[in-house]
């Protein structure tokens, strides 16, 4: 039977800032700040007042006290905490359970003095690392929070231009507002004669025609009764027209005499005069022989005509045109529709009009073609205007989206809008575009997942400008969307460091820039300002 | 890990998008219904009535392990053989097999750890209906009526048990084809050579006509053909139990403890699959299959255990139809009709009928009789009994740092971690993901300075890749899984294409062993288990998930045994981690799949749950099912696989979790992440305060572990028959379980409970709450209000539980720990307990014998504790710290007193409002005799 035997005080060796060394006396586990709660040889009274007992159960491996306080160096009770002095470190407490439990947690190697597992003191080594690393990051710190500096009058001398340019855009906007209004004036003015003007030349088009159709028509007719007066004899019989099954009146594949006498308006035969009623009866149906093809519907060239005249006119109106034809709808602000006037009666033009090209509308007369250019150059007037407008326009919405975003209280995160930070993994380039979204994009061929799209800035309350948090990306299958939670830390470059995913879908970045460096403390308060005494 | 969730191509992900989403339940119509598996129609179809069978009484034989009896089908003459076997320990053994098959029928091999030894069967009498035999020195009888043939087990006057009794024992014999496939002349030949061959055996040939059915020759489900070489091969048994109307065991189902009878449903299916997101109560199959049932009633409890390891489904009724009794030995029985009665139907796909009838009498016979069957469970190492954290996946090493780190910052006690199968490279297992995991020997390193451990999954599903070690050595050595044209088998799984290893076969057990040495599996170090998933087995593209029953191990088919397959790739991966140290240490495997003698090789949980209340509600039926089936090592994922718990539903099951025998958190791949820590400072709290209690009663779960590794019962226990079994009035209840005899658990699993409603069993018996030491009465429904910290807890009055209060970071660090002992008084101021002590790991318990096995009893105002094991020897530097007796009242003094005669004062310390009486620092040495006086 081996009852643990533990030893009551124990000599403890500080390091004094000032570099002497002394001894204090204390119950193993205690804090220097609370030494004077274990005086020797004076009952104990448990911290929380609960309870007193003899100094011997102090530190006896066995709990007295609800709140652990009589037993700070063993693990007899479940709450207590163990003083680790750690000389040459920082000093730290630890769970009572921790002690002797076979795992070295103090540097100094006091937690583990009766288990048996062989803890190296390494204090100095720590306190070095730390001391080193301290002063690394003291010094990133300082050129880091220099930097931020920079930033800061950057951004503000950034955001003052943009005010400035603002205001600047603004007045332009307000002096194109009213030049569009001039020019749409000017525009509706202009044409007016045009649109008179040409609708004179279009119904005198129509006119000539309608006179050329007509000859047509007759010149069809003669060819006609010559094909079908077979027998040259100036008449055209029943017969003969029976030797065009095509214009059976009742469409049963027979065209019968009666039938044809129908046609013939009950007559046998009948000469040229005569078949200018049977002509205009039968044209529909019959086909010349010298052109298999029937001819086109009369009416064609008049509508297309129309429909060009309309095209034109809503040129000049975007949306509208747009709303007539969806599929063009993506193309709309990049159209340019004078170029679109130009290019599109080619594309319009089938094979089966060519015959109308025949006919085209012959060209407006010089007056005509005056007003319709001085009508062209006031639509193009206000065409100019209107877009300089939109333009100035977008650029407003732009700025005043940029000056709207939070970028911190000192506008210091401002250099990072419209800026993209790439990391690359074994199988991803991560992308990190502040302010906008997160993307991933497999290295070796796929496509680009979006990680989030900028939702807001999520640090802790009283450091919110830690974390920015990106959402709202590329659903999971059975899972959230994706999204992103971009942690800062103070460093001379911005850049990515490191990605991961912690969670199915949820995305962890960690971003290094200058803006979130805090001003520095003095080197001295950063090595000692933690440390005990 | 589930199956079909998957990270595996655009297309099947489309598939899965298809079939899953908007739905979490199962899909019904990837898995059969009896209707759909054609043997199952087929014997389902046969109603209850006279039986074809007679027993030919004149082939009796008689030898001193057996007797052998020939049984006819007067419809087609096809004679079986009847074997039956009085076993030692209350038990009869009856096989029947075909007494001339075609070819060897299939008996399930190395589930029984030794031929069951037998005692010797007398005949009582006999006429030409019957006879009557001796079952032993009790007044058990054993009647065989001749015709129609029926076995009944008698007690006195009461028959226990009856065997075709309602008919229903069908034989599908081994025949030869005679459809269109056989040759068209043949056909009629080589029915006359059936009937020749017949005649040589001197039977009256009938030519009964076998018609041949759909599905008897050639099976189609879904998109997959059974092509059935062997054509119908099922049997059939049923068996009538009167006086019973409680049954349970069959696991694995999602269902109630007490099982339901089948009428008019399906019948309970066992059959191993992949059951991707599974539904609550009812009888379809699951991971793994244990063929046992157990049948209770005030009288007596008795077990049925049917050793089939093909597709089996079982019918349950509750009528009392059917009941008549043979012969003038029975005329006196009581035929009333009003006596309860369960009638239980098996039915098989292939084999042989093995059946063992466990007599009991009590629940602690018939387990002790199943263990001394298939072994009892496999003792863990202690560690494995503490908490363990999972999750799909822990992404890389230094996601496994700082989970570990997180735990001791928010000082949770853990001794595993787990990593599923991301970590291997390309699922290539044995392997690891050389840019996630490169310094595997550097994190188990890290693991152990912890005094932590880890387990990495394997599973027996192994790419196809000529590059891969694993592979080409087991497609080079033969021991692959053959199809059914000879090739390798070969299925779809996490890997993509994979091999299926033959662990029926011993030297392909052998060899997978031999992967686990530290040569071979690189990258592992001592403090690395295992575990075994996806081993039903689990085939995405195979029918409902698993291999083709028509694929070929050595000279068997998968049909014949398929259920068996899980236990065998535990068996030899447990083997391994054996060997690998040398025979020394104990190993840890968990498994999904499962079979009868499971229990031999480790762990089992209950696979791919979700996080939902009813999830949370089954874990307890199905690991007290599981438990009564000899499996004691057996927990459900804390928080629910799929889906994402309410920081409520986490923290109830970490509650339950902490009483349950396996404690794992688990979490699917998809889900956020739930590391305890992450719901906020107040349910970090109440979770570390269920871990703690979990730690601090480790030494009550690894005594526990110990006796039902050394007498098979079971660790989470019913509580009513197998402690209580009079208590009727607990029969159908499973919202609470015993551990052990001692501690009566019922969790919380209600949302937004208020209070729970327990109930304390054992009239005139005691039951003291172990947070606030609040004595209750037993026999009494007790409402308790809740709150969100309440695991309502119970220590029986009249025992004593030995706890380490001293929770530290993992159970290693609590080896050398001191002893609490919590001494709850009967009424009559009695209690008594044990304390085992070992060194937590090894084998040196059993093979040297070091342990310590003491009974601590408290009688007459004395405390003692004496050794019960005197041929053992171990020390350990563990005392004991504190006694806290519970229901005592204030003494004047307490002296203890050691062997040698030296006497010392105690300090005590009484609180009169709880009667609780603490003993201040013994400080004995836990493994020595002791007496502690109240004066």
């Amino acid at each position: 039977m081996s009852l643990v035997k533990l030893l009551l005080l124990m000599s403890l060796a500080l390091v004094m800032r000032a570099g002497a060394a002394v001894e204090i006396q204390r119950p193993r586990g205690v804090p220097l700040s609370k030494r004077q709660f274990y005086e020797e040889e004076k009952p104990f009274t448990c911290l929380d007042g609960s309870r007193t007992i003899p100094f011997d159960r102090v530190n006896d491996d066995y709990c007295d006290c609800k709140d652990g306080s009589d037993e700070p160096g063993t693990a007899a009770c479940p709450n207590g905490s163990f003083h680790c002095t750690n000389a040459g470190f920082r000093p730290a407490f630890i769970p009572s359970s921790r002690i002797n439990d076979g795992i070295c947690d103090c540097c100094d190697t006091t937690d583990e003095y009766n288990s048996g597992a062989t803890c190296q003191n390494t204090c100095r080594e720590l306190g070095r690392k730390e001391r080193e690393s301290l002063q690394k990051m003291a010094e990133v710190t300082r050129e880091g929070f220099m930097l931020k500096q920079q930033l800061i009058h950057e951004a503000k001398k950034g955001q003052e231009e943009k005010q400035v340019k603002l205001t600047e855009f603004q007045s332009t906007k307000k002096g194109l507002e009213e030049k569009v209004e001039a020019l749409r004036t000017v525009k509706e003015i202009a044409e007016e004669p045009e649109k008179e003007a040409k609708e004179r030349h279009l119904k005198a088009w129509e006119e000539q025609k309608e006179l050329i159709r007509m000859e047509k028509d007759k010149a069809r007719m003669a060819e006609a009764f010559l094909e079908l007066d077979d027998d040259a004899d100036g008449y055209v019989s029943v017969a003969e027209l029976q030797s065009h099954p095509e214009l059976d009146p009742d469409s049963d594949g027979s065209l019968t005499e009666t039938e044809t006498q129908g046609l013939l308006g009950g007559a046998d035969k009948v000469d040229t005069t005569a078949f200018e009623s049977v002509w205009s009866s039968i044209k529909g149906k019959y086909l010349l022989e010298s052109q298999s093809d029937p001819p086109a519907p009369v009416e064609t060239p008049q509508e297309e005509a129309r429909d060009l005249g309309s095209d034109h006119d809503s040129d000049h109106y975007p949306e509208d045109y747009a709303g007539e034809d969806e599929d063009e709808e993506e193309d709309e602000e990049d159209d340019d529709p004078e170029e679109e006037e130009d290019k599109a009666p080619p594309t319009v033009r089938t094979p089966e009009k060519k015959e109308d090209d025949e006919m085209s509308m012959p060209p407006y007369d010089a007056e005509t073609q005056g007003l319709v250019d001085a009508a062209q150059k006031a639509r193009d007037d206000f065409d100019e205007a209107e877009r300089a407008l939109r333009e100035v326009d977008d650029q407003i919405k732009s700025l005043e989206k940029e000056i709207g975003f939070d970028f911190g209280p000192s506008a210091e995160f401002a250099y990072l809008y419209s800026q993209c930070y790439e990391l690359s993994t074994s199988e991803y380039v991560y992308r990190l575009c502040p302010f906008n979204r997160v993307s991933q994009k497999p290295k070796f061929g796929g496509s680009e997942t979006n990680l989030g799209l900028w939702g807001q800035w999520a640090g802790p309350e009283d450091n919110i400008y830690a974390v920015m948090k990106y959402d709202h990306g590329t659903g999971c299958w059975q899972g959230p969307n994706r999204s992103t939670t971009v942690k800062l830390t103070c460093g001379k470059e911005t850049v990515v460091t490191s990605t991961s995913e912690p969670s199915r879908c949820e995305y962890l970045m960690e971003f290094t820039t200058p803006a979130v460096c805090q001003e520095p403390p003095s080197l001295e308060e950063a090595l000692h300002g933690h440390t005990e005494l | 890990m589930a199956a079909f969730i998957v990270r595996m191509g655009p297309v099947l992900m489309l598939w899965l998008a298809v079939c899953v989403s908007g739905s979490w339940a199962v899909d019904r119509g990837n898995f059969k219904t009896c209707d759909q598996s054609t043997f199952c129609k087929r014997q389902r179809a046969l109603k209850p009535g006279q039986s074809p069978y007679r027993a030919l009484l004149e082939t009796l034989e008689l030898t001193n392990t057996k007797l052998t009896l020939q049984l006819i089908n007067d419809n087609n003459k096809v004679r079986l053989l009847l074997e039956l076997y009085r076993l030692q320990g209350n038990m009869t053994r009856v096989k029947i097999n075909e007494l001339k098959p075609l070819k060897p029928r299939f008996e399930v091999p190395d589930v029984l750890i030794n031929d069951p030894p037998t005692e010797p069967l007398s005949l009582l009498s006999q006429d030409e209906n019957g006879m009557v035999l001796s079952l032993g020195a009790d007044s058990q009888r054993l009647i065989v009526s001749a015709k129609p043939f029926r076995l009944d087990i008698m007690e006195g006057r009461e028959v226990l048990l009856s065997l075709n009794s309602r008919g229903l024992l069908a034989f599908e014999h081994l025949r030869i084809r005679k459809d269109t496939l056989a040759d068209p002349e043949g056909a009629e030949k080589k029915e006359e050579t059936d009937a020749a061959s017949e005649q040589t055996e001197g039977e009256e040939a009938t030519k009964e006509d076998e018609k041949v059915e759909d599905g008897m020759w050639e099976e189609t489900f879904k998109s997959h053909t059974d092509s059935k070489p062997n054509g119908p091969t099922s049997i059939s048994l049923d068996f009538s139990l009167p006086g019973v109307e409680h049954v349970y065991g069959i696991p694995e189902h999602a269902d109630t403890l007490k099982l339901k009878t089948t009428d008019g449903g399906e019948p309970y299916r066992l059959y191993n699959l992949d059951v991707f997101q599974y539904e609550l109560f009812n009888p379809m199959a699951l991971y793994g299959a244990i063929p046992v049932m157990l049948s209770h009633s005030p009288q007596r409890t008795m077990g049925l255990f049917w050793l089939n390891a093909a597709e089996t489904w079982v019918d349950i009724s509750s009528n009392t139809a059917g009941k008549t009794v043979f012969g003038q030995m029975l005329d006196y029985v009581q035929g009333s009709s009003e006596t309860p009665q369960t009638d239980v139907r098996w039915i098989s796909e292939s084999g042989i009928i093995d059946v063992f009838i466990m007599l009991g009498p009590t629940p602690t016979d018939v387990f002790a009789q199943y263990a001394s069957l298939t072994g009892t469970q496999a003792f863990p190492p202690l560690a494995a009994l503490a908490y363990h954290q999972c999750r799909w996946n822990y992404n890389d090493q230094e996601d496994v740092a700082a989970v570990d780190q997180g735990f001791d910052q928010h000082d949770i006690p853990y001794d595993f971690i787990w990593l599923d199968i991301e970590h291997a490279d390309g699922k290539r297992y044995f392997t690891w993901d050389p840019h996630k995991f490169p310094q595997p020997k550097e994190m188990l390193q890290g693991l152990e300075d912890k005094r932590r451990k880890m387990v990495a999954i394997v599973d027996p599903h192994i790419k196809v890749d000529n590059s891969y070690k694993i592979h080409s050595e087991i497609r080079s050595r033969g021991f692959y899984i053959k199809n059914k044209d000879g090739g390798d088998y070969e299925g779809w799984c996490w890997p993509g294409n994979s091999g299926y290893p033959d662990f029926t076969n011993p030297e392909m057990r052998a060899w997978w062993a031999s992967m686990f040495a530290y040569d071979q599996y690189e990258g592992s170090r001592e403090n690395l288990y295992t575990w075994n998933d996806m081993n039903e087995p689990s085939v995405f593209n195979g029918p409902e998930v698993t291999m083709h029953k028509d694929a070929v191990h050595g000279n068997w088919e998968h049909r014949d045994l398929h259920n068996i397959y899980g236990l065998y790739v535990q068996m030899a991966t447990a083997e391994g981690l054996i060997q690998r140290s040398g025979g020394v240490e104990r190993p840890f495997v968990l498994t999904r799949a499962f079979f009868a003698g499971s229990q031999r090789y480790g762990a089992v949980w209950t696979g791919d749950n979700a996080a939902e209340w009813d999830h949370l509600k089954i874990t307890i039926p199905m690991c007290l099912s599981l438990g009564l089936v000899g499996v004691s090592f057996c927990g459900a994922d804390v928080g629910g696989f799929f889906k994402s718990p309410s920081p409520e539903l986490l923290v109830r099951w970490y509650q339950t979790g902490a009483y349950q025998p396996f404690f794992r958190a688990h979490a699917h791949l998809d889900t956020p992440r739930r590391e305890p820590w992450l719901f906020g400072p107040e349910n970090t709290a109440l979770i570390r305060e269920a871990v703690r209690q979990r730690y601090a009663l480790l030494p009550y779960w690894y005594q526990l572990f110990y006796h039902a590794h050394r007498t098979g019962q079971p660790v989470m226990r019913y509580s009513l028959w197998v402690e209580y079994p009079q208590d009727t009035a607990t029969f159908s209840m499973d919202d609470q379980f015993l551990l052990g005899r001692d501690l009566l658990v019922h969790p919380v699993t209600e949302e937004g409970a208020r209070g729970v409603t327990a109930y304390l069993p054992g009239n005139g018996e005691v039951w003291f709450d172990v947070h606030t030491f609040q004595k209750h009465n037993g026999g009494q429904n007790l409402y308790i209000p809740v709150t969100m910290s309440s695991i309502p807890v119970f220590q029986r009055g009249g025992s004593i539980i030995p706890r380490k209060v001293r929770v530290r970071r993992s159970s290693s660090c609590m080896e050398h720990d001191p002893y609490t002992l919590y001494v709850a008084l009967s009424p009559k101021r009695f209690a008594q307990g044990e304390l085992y002590i070992d060194d937590g790991h090894t084998f040196s318990y059993e093979k040297q014998k070091e342990f310590i096995y003491r009974r601590l009893a408290f009688a007459n105002n004395t405390l003692s504790s004496r050794n019960l094991a005197p041929g053992s020897q171990f020390t350990t530097l563990s005392w004991i710290e504190k006694i806290v007796i519970l229901g005592a009242s204030k003494p004047s003094k307490v002296t203890l007193k050691m062997p040698d005669g030296k006497e010392s004062q105690l300090e005590f310390d009484f609180d009169a409002s709880m009667s609780v009486l603490t003993l201040r620092k013994p400080g004995v040495n836990a493994g020595v005799d002791w007496t502690v006086v109240l004066q």
